[in-house]
């Protein structure tokens, strides 16, 4: 039973009592609290949304609010200019060849790891645990100068990659599967655990090996966790901005849309029109991947709250 | 834009979606071929290594030996020479303005002041839409930001906050309100270091108001799932004793919600700390709205101080040690009631 029906007091008023009066009030607040907090919070979106259809005179001249009553007068235009006059389009490839190996690479090895620690003994494996939850919390700052340094060392720069005929994401990919790495395998971990322990003696006993186990039981039952996490691996790559500016940040052939979006705030700072365009167009995608699959969002929120 | 880059790029996109889950197999699948070469005793020992290696290597080369190598890093000069706690003594002398100090005061901003309104909207939205039937829908509204990129957030709240002299019409939806209801002159906002009710520089609160926008959703969502936690019996019961509706809340919903908010609120804590994203996007830095992570990366790529930016990073994690043994203690707390 949801609090919601336990909490609403079941009326037993008789009608245009007090009593029914003070309820029916207390229900019309209520409405108007609930509504008026959602209004105040979709406000700023639905300001940059409308202001990114408007011409630059408008913007500069009246409020977005002004546009809402006739004469509408709308435009494409923003949209045409941002995408030529910023590398934006640039970004948005990027973005995508950087996020998706970048979920597939820690997921993949979380999933064997996150296996291992669940189902299999072996000494300081509960400590090692330990630590990867420690590790959830430590400040990314921690890592980079090392990090950087070892790539430049090792030749794992976008130029060098290009020229030895490599991707020159691969730095980034690699270093998201490392960040991700705790958070997927805690995720994961808690999940497998809690599968019952009955489904791995009955295969023993059928005689199929561990690796039978894992990719004909587990896995199949793991879909939805897995699923969640996914989501949540692509929102955080895809809306980095920290690991990018520090890795690839100077160079546009190569950065992810939030670092292309950045210098634009920077370049046109009052420039509302390719702004607000901009920004909307960066907010596709995710808006798209979280409207279809909320449900397993909210679900990986839930299941692990300390992501870092 | 050009799309040559796609002819180039697809292939290598396709190339590691088969390729990596395929190397992984194969390599998972010939450690198990190995192993069943092994005798019958030692197959248990080696196997779970197998399994997690190639996590330990990334996780032990991008997260463990790095923070060792910055710890180190942070008590040497440029040159790689032994200094003590030289570049400590630069980032932390000069306070109460000097150093890393104004840093530190923002982040301790951000810390208080997001992460108590995080929590508080969070829990009055929680509560709040429990009691509406049409409670998925405003959820859904409430959360749409957390999918959204910080830098996406910015440039929204930039342009609420967009300044015009007084006398012009203002264009910014907060200057606008300011100046057509409550007849105030406009602010400027983000460059308004005059602080509110002698609490908070205003330009602060404004950076923290757009990232608190941003992350309220996630605190509701996991309240609201405790909310729904707690056994209607016992609010009948209250009821029935007489207890008025914010009696119910204050003695027992609250009570009963406190662990949650405690974890969510530690999250909060390291989100607040290790804030960056919306400084660096919304001010970089400037009009004393700088935080740690952001000062670390302006050493870093504009002064390039590597000590000293190294000290700035161990700072930073100091200051998160606190939670983090909370974090593990909460754990094996957990561990143990399994």
């Amino acid at each position: 039973m949801s609090v919601a029906a336990a909490t609403r007091a079941e009326s037993t008023a008789i009608r245009f009592s007090p009593q029914w009066i003070t309820e029916r009030i207390s229900g019309v607040v209520l409405h108007i609290a609930v509504i008026g907090l959602t209004v105040a919070w979709v406000v700023p979106t639905a300001g940059l949304l409308v202001t990114s259809f408007r011409t630059p005179t408008d913007i500069a001249n009246t409020g977005w609010w002004t546009a809402l009553s006739p004469p509408f007068k709308f435009t494409l235009d923003n949209y045409s200019q941002m995408l030529s006059a910023s590398n934006l389009g640039t970004g948005f490839f990027n973005s995508i060849m950087i996020s998706i190996p970048a979920v597939i690479i820690p997921i993949t090895v979380a999933a064997f790891a996150a296996y291992s620690f669940s189902w299999m003994k072996f000494p300081g494996r509960d400590w090692i645990f330990l630590a990867l939850v420690g590790l959830l919390a430590v400040p990314l700052q921690l890592t980079f100068i090392p990090v950087l340094s070892a790539f430049n060392k090792l030749g794992i720069t976008p130029d060098h990659l290009t020229s030895m005929g490599l991707p020159p994401y691969l730095g980034l990919w690699l270093a998201h599967a490392g960040y991700g790495l705790p958070f997927s395998i805690y995720l994961l971990s808690n999940f497998f655990r809690a599968l019952p322990s009955d489904l791995f003696e009955s295969a023993e006993i059928d005689g199929a090996g561990t690796l039978t186990v894992f990719f004909r039981i587990v896995m199949p039952l793991s879909v939805p966790a897995i699923a969640s996490l996914v989501i949540f691996q692509f929102l955080w790559v895809w809306n980095d901005l920290l690991v990018a500016l520090m890795y690839v940040g100077g160079q546009a052939s190569v950065a992810p849309m939030t670092v292309s979006l950045v210098s634009l705030v920077g370049s046109y700072g009052q420039n509302y029109q390719l702004l607000t365009a901009a920004a909307f167009f960066s907010m596709i995608v995710p808006l798209v991947v979280f409207l279809s699959l909320q449900r397993y969002f909210v679900r990986g929120i839930l299941a692990g709250s300390v992501k870092g | 834009m050009d799309f040559s880059v796609l002819l180039t790029d697809l292939p290598t996109l396709v190339a590691v979606i088969v390729g990596v889950p395929a190397v992984l197999a194969a390599y998972i699948v010939g450690g198990e071929y190995l192993v069943r070469r092994l005798p019958d005793k030692a197959r248990p020992a080696v196997r779970p290594w197998i399994w997690v290696a190639p996590a330990l290597a990334l996780v032990a080369g991008f997260l463990v030996l790095p923070s060792i190598g910055t710890v180190i890093t942070s008590f040497q000069d440029k040159h790689g020479n032994f200094v003590g706690l030289q570049n400590y003594a630069t980032q932390l002398g000069g306070f109460p303005t000097g150093g890393a100090w104004i840093a530190i005061r923002d982040n301790l901003y951000w810390l208080i002041f997001y992460t108590l309104f995080v929590l508080a909207f969070g829990l009055l939205l929680a509560v709040l839409f429990d009691r509406v039937p049409y409670e998925s829908v405003v959820k859904s509204l409430i959360f749409m930001p957390m999918a959204i990129s910080s830098v996406a957030t910015v440039i929204i709240w930039k342009f609420m906050y967009a300044y015009q002299p007084p006398g012009q019409p203002q264009t910014g939806t907060l200057n606008y309100l300011l100046n057509s209801v409550f007849h105030q002159d406009p602010r400027t906002w983000i460059q308004d270091t005059s602080p509110l009710l002698g609490l908070i520089p205003i330009n602060n609160l404004a950076l923290i108001g757009a990232a608190v926008w941003g992350i309220v959703g996630f605190s509701m969502v996991i309240l609201s799932a405790a909310l729904k936690g707690i056994p209607g019996d016992l609010l009948e019961a209250a009821r029935v004793d007489g207890a008025g509706e914010i009696t119910i809340f204050r003695r027992v919903i609250f009570p009963l919600m406190m662990p949650t908010v405690v974890v969510v609120g530690t999250t909060l804590v390291i989100f607040a700390l290790k804030a960056f994203d919306t400084v660096y996007a919304m001010t970089a830095g400037n009009y004393e709205t700088d935080v740690l992570a952001n000062r670390m990366y302006k050493l870093l790529y504009f002064s390039n101080d590597n000590p000293g930016a190294s000290a700035v990073a161990v700072i930073l994690l100091v200051t998160v040690v606190p939670v983090l043994i909370f974090n593990l203690r909460q754990f094996r707390a957990v561990e143990a009631r399994r």
